[in-house]
């Protein structure tokens, strides 16, 4: 039965001795070490905090820099296109350009041509008609040397005349 | 500087330790050898010899050597009306077979203050004084605080010095045990403002471990049976219930007169259910105070009658006491595995349930 009637003694010790500890360790121990612990935890977390922030921003810088890099790439591929397009445009323009004044030339010496064509035609028929006036004179007064010629020659025309 | 003076102290305090151990009890018993030479035709009895092993006692019992009592005598104090305050080494009585300015430890079985400190009256007959010797359990209990706060108050400049750093050393083992007792025990089980009671949460965790554990260590400092004490129960039982009855709120009490979603019947005329919830305002830290003590007890219990048991066989056959030994050990390890579970789990459910009171206690109307 001694085993479970507390004893007076080890009781008082007990109390006195537990109250000095709890308070002993209260201000010694357990405020310093709970107090230290929780300020790590807040660093901790803290720090787990704005690395995720410093994470995040990151990959919103990243994502912008993809952004602006595609974008210039983008730019950089319609200005490469406009460049062709303006250069295709140039060349069709200036083959154009080449056909018409071409053709217009090949006109103009086609007009030259004729032109001068007819002037040399024209000088051409004068000429055979001044020559051939020359030819008719020469021939005629070869033929008409002697005026018995020249009188069979009338003769023949008056024929002619005749008849007509 | 400091650290070199911890240091020597320290090692002071080891040296003051081991001449104690060694010396004194040496000095002061070497006359009385063969005192007491009819314990050696005594028989073994099992059930004495797990009693004085498990109770306080005047003085701290090492070992024995044939007639030979080696043990460490400690402080008696004593207070009479007739005699005054006394104050005398138990080392006087001669291990309760003298007595001393008329006191004496009471040898009588039939007595109900067999194994204390009594008064011898005029006439011969017994009373009891006020005693508040430095018992066996009051010098364990002594040593234990004292190094319970040795413990903790360098763990707490350790976490100064290494300030938000990772933990080190004997403050890394313990981390994680300040932890646990702060988020598993106080945080799931008190809602509003836990941090209020982990002084004393952790206290009690810390206390009754250290305790459960030494208890275990079989030799001096260790060896006592203090959480398995009810005195020393009874007291952090107590602890936890004035602090539940003076952190309890209107709720409680509420809860406690008046009990809701109860039939009026139970409450009017016989107020039963009031009667029953004010019991159970006293059953639970008489609970904590039993169940701590119980299973203490149960563990120095089983592994004493282990050990009983190489005496009882070899009483028979010197041959029987060597082979029951090997069995004896194997159980004792066994037991030894078990009781350090035990010491951290008893120390767990008193801190926890003494945290749900709190919990209990504090908790709002919803």
């Amino acid at each position: 039965m001694g085993l479970v009637i507390p004893d007076f003694g080890l009781l008082f010790w007990m109390v006195f001795v537990f109250i000095i500890v709890l308070v002993i360790l209260k201000v010694f121990a357990w405020k310093p070490i709970l107090n230290s612990l929780k300020e790590r935890e807040d660093s901790i977390e803290d720090a787990l905090l704005s690395a995720e922030k410093a994470r995040e921003e990151m990959s919103k810088l990243k994502e912008d820099n993809d952004k602006i890099l595609a974008e210039a790439r983008q730019e950089r591929n319609e200005l490469l296109k406009e460049a062709r397009d303006i250069k295709q445009k140039i060349i069709d323009e200036a083959k154009e350009k080449a056909v018409l004044e071409g053709n217009k030339m090949i006109e103009a010496a086609k007009l030259a041509i004729k032109n001068e064509k007819t002037a040399a035609l024209d000088e051409m028929k004068q000429n055979i008609a001044t020559i051939s006036i020359d030819i008719a004179e020469k021939i005629l007064k070869q033929q008409l040397k002697s005026s018995e010629q020249q009188k069979d020659l009338m003769e023949k025309y008056i024929k002619d005349i005749k008849l007509n | 500087m400091k650290i070199i003076k911890l240091h020597s102290l320290r090692k002071a305090l080891i040296f003051t330790l081991f001449a104690l151990l060694f010396i004194l009890p040496n000095k002061l018993y070497s006359q009385h050898q063969g005192d007491n030479t009819q314990h050696e035709t005594e028989k073994f009895q099992p059930g004495p010899f797990i009693f004085n092993h498990i109770a306080d006692a005047y003085e701290w019992h090492i070992a024995t050597f044939g007639n030979f009592h080696l043990s460490l005598p400690l402080p008696v104090i004593v207070y009479s009306k007739e005699k005054g305050l006394n104050f005398f080494m138990s080392s006087k009585f001669h291990h309760g077979h003298v007595e001393f300015k008329g006191f004496k430890i009471e040898t009588n079985q039939e007595s109900e203050y067999k194994g204390k400190i009594v008064e011898i009256l005029a006439d011969g007959s017994v009373v009891r004084p006020i005693d508040i010797s430095i018992t066996k359990n009051t010098f364990a209990l002594f040593f234990s605080a004292f190094l319970l706060i040795l413990i903790f108050v360098s763990v707490a400049k350790a976490y100064k010095k290494n300030k938000g750093k990772a933990p080190k050393g004997l403050q890394s083992f313990l981390e994680p045990l300040i932890m646990f007792v702060r988020d598993d025990i106080a945080k799931t089980s008190i809602q509003k403002n836990p941090e209020r009671y982990m002084p004393f949460l952790l206290s009690i965790f810390f206390f009754i471990l250290l305790n459960n554990l030494l208890g275990l260590v079989p030799f001096l400092p260790g060896g006592t049976n203090l959480t398995g004490n009810i005195s020393i129960t009874l007291v952090l039982a107590v602890f936890t219930f004035i602090i539940t009855t003076f952190v309890a709120n209107k709720n409680y009490w509420k809860h406690i007169i008046n009990a809701p979603g109860v039939p009026w019947w139970l409450k009017f005329p016989i107020p039963l259910m009031p009667f029953v919830e004010i019991l159970g305002m006293f059953t639970k830290p008489f609970v904590l105070m039993v169940r701590l003590f119980a299973n203490i007890t149960a563990g120095h219990i089983i592994a004493l009658g282990f050990y009983s048991l190489i005496f009882i066989f070899g009483e028979k056959s010197i041959f029987a006491g060597y082979g029951i030994s090997i069995i004896t050990v194997l159980f004792t390890i066994f037991m030894m595995m078990l009781e350090l579970l035990v010491a951290f789990i008893q120390a767990y459910v008193f801190t926890l349930l003494s945290a749900l009171y709190f919990g209990m206690a504090t908790e709002e109307h919803h």
